[in-house]
């Protein structure tokens, strides 16, 4: 299961004659072993590393080998030492990840964050604010129709979260759905029923025309969505490519990262904010 | 044996009487039955009139409704999707992720069996019991009820193979139902959902519950046809 970083026909392209430039060039120093990354489908599907790794090859000459699975899924890869570096979004898994001695030199790279949609007429008045658990508190007050993913997703545990940080249990207001379903469906069920729900960035973007849902409430640091590098232990699997997990650790904590990062946008829209500076 | 695992947990929550499954289950048996309860008489009556009456296009209207017999429910539910989304052009009746969206459904997919089923039987029923029944003077609707009454069995037949169906069908009521919790989800459609978060105990149970029905409903049937089968014979 290990596909190139670059993804479509163009980044594919570029990828092509990076590999052929690196083969025709005559390389002084012994040609550097591949660094395998293992990271979640976020990030890879979004576009992202198709426009950050061909960068950090061209300067650094380590190609990156990218796989792509759940953060559960990618952690375990690095526990086994059969990735070199995990590019993930769960910080009590990678906290647990690094205090087992799996991985070290945990950075913070970027987040991308979640809002509240709703219906243009938002019949709960949450537009425009600031503070996520107002707007949840204000939904289940007015008894305003909600609809949760309801499938123990990242998502759904994070609305969870927010109703817990109200002590509000969701099932009590009359309009609360739990649906059980992926996001694009509940995005869609929610256009259905004139209702309320939480998303991640992305998806509503992806789905917003055929919609009509409208973010109401985004920015609060509550609903962001951190993700974070770790390097496997190399004294704990010898034969991992330690110095291309650092090299790779350093660029994209960079200034010249982080800008890359910052640059990538989807139709005019930036979905990943870069926070390595603390 | 973590399958044993899984089937032990399975059956406590059905012993304990786990509030949440048995919720799961009343919502599937009132659609389905629903379905039926509203569906069973047209549908009959349908079969009735293409067994017994002549008229253009008879043959071609049979083959179709046996063609509809393999009618994907993902399709039924797709269409009835489209008709009640807001855009269509049942939108302003709010029907969309209801029980009554999955009612609607459920009678779709349930009409084709139920008339296929009943013009086989009624075509089997010897001929001359609605001849019998006009002459004693006897009009249409009793004669037909006479010649219905003689395949009882064929048409009950029909009834619960339409069961069957509907109550073990996931498609459209995913699609048109939502899979709401306490609302519109059903056995299916929550086996579904347990099995995608991984936990296999509720679905199990849930699964054994869909099996009993299924089971049920057909050793009742076998029993009934074996009754009618017996009263056949005994005639000379």
């Amino acid at each position: 299961m290990f596909s190139h970083a670059t993804k479509g026909v163009k980044s594919g392209a570029v990828g092509l004659l990076l590999a052929i430039a690196a083969g025709l060039g005559a390389a002084p120093a012994p040609a550097e072993p591949d660094l395998r990354l293992a990271t979640t489908t976020s990030t890879d599907n979004s576009g992202l590393l198709g426009v950050l790794l061909p960068k950090f090859e061209a300067k650094s000459g380590i190609k990156v080998r990218v796989i792509a699975v759940g953060t559960g899924k990618a952690l375990k890869l690095g526990e086994n030492g059969d990735v070199d570096v995990v590019l993930v979004h769960s910080r009590p898994d990678e906290d647990r990840f690094v205090a087992a001695g799996f991985g070290v030199n945990r950075r913070d790279v970027m987040y991308n964050d979640f809002v509240i949609v709703g219906p243009a007429a938002d019949p709960a008045g949450i537009r425009g604010m600031q503070d996520a658990l107002g707007a949840f508190r204000r939904i289940a007050q007015t008894g305003a129709a909600f609809v949760s993913r309801g499938d123990d997703s990242g998502t759904h545990k994070l609305e969870l979260a927010c109703w817990r940080a109200l002590g509000i249990r969701p099932e009590t207001n009359p309009g609360y759905r739990s649906a059980g379903r992926g996001m694009g469906e509940v995005l869609l069920m929610a256009a259905e029923l004139n209702a309320y729900t939480l998303t991640d960035r992305a998806t509503q973007r992806a789905l917003a025309k055929k919609t009509g849902l409208t973010i109401l409430v985004g920015g609060d640091p509550r609903l962001f969505n951190p993700y974070g590098i770790i390097a496997v232990n190399p004294q704990r699997h010898a034969d991992v490519n330690f110095r291309g997990a650092m090299a790779l650790v350093d660029w994209i904590t960079s200034p010249e990262g982080q800008q890359a990062i910052a640059d990538f946008k989807v139709d005019g829209e930036q979905l990943f904010f870069p926070d390595a500076q603390k | 044996m973590e399958l044993w695992d899984t089937t032990r947990q399975a059956l406590v929550l059905l012993g304990t009487g786990d509030p949440e499954l048995w919720q799961i289950v009343g919502v599937s048996l009132r659609v389905s039955l629903s379905a039926l309860l509203l569906i069973t008489a047209p549908a009959i009556a349908a079969g009735f009139v293409l067994a017994h009456v002549a008229f253009p296009g008879r043959r071609a209207l049979v083959v179709l409704v046996q063609g509809l017999l393999s009618l994907p429910t993902v399709v039924v539910g797709l269409v009835l999707y489209m008709l009640l989304s807001r855009q269509g052009p049942l939108g302003d009746w709010h029907l969309l992720f209801t029980q009554k969206a999955m009612i609607l459904g459920q009678m779709m997919l349930a009409l084709p069996v139920l008339t296929a089923y009943t013009v086989t039987a009624v075509q089997g029923a010897d001929a001359r019991v609605f001849e019998t029944a006009v002459s004693l003077g006897a009009g249409g609707f009793r004669a037909a009820l006479s010649t219905l009454w003689e395949v009882r069995f064929g048409v009950m037949a029909a009834v619960f193979t339409g069961f069957g169906r509907i109550i073990s069908e996931i498609g459209c009521s995913l699609m048109v139902g939502g899979n709401i919790a306490g609302l519109t989800r059903n056995m299916p459609t929550a086996i579904a959902l347990e099995t995608s978060k991984g936990q296999f105990a509720q679905g199990v149970a849930l699964g054994i519950v869909l099996l009993i029905l299924a089971l049920g409903v057909n050793v009742a049937l076998a029993a009934l046809q074996g009754q009618g089968g017996m009263r056949k014979a005994w005639q000379p």
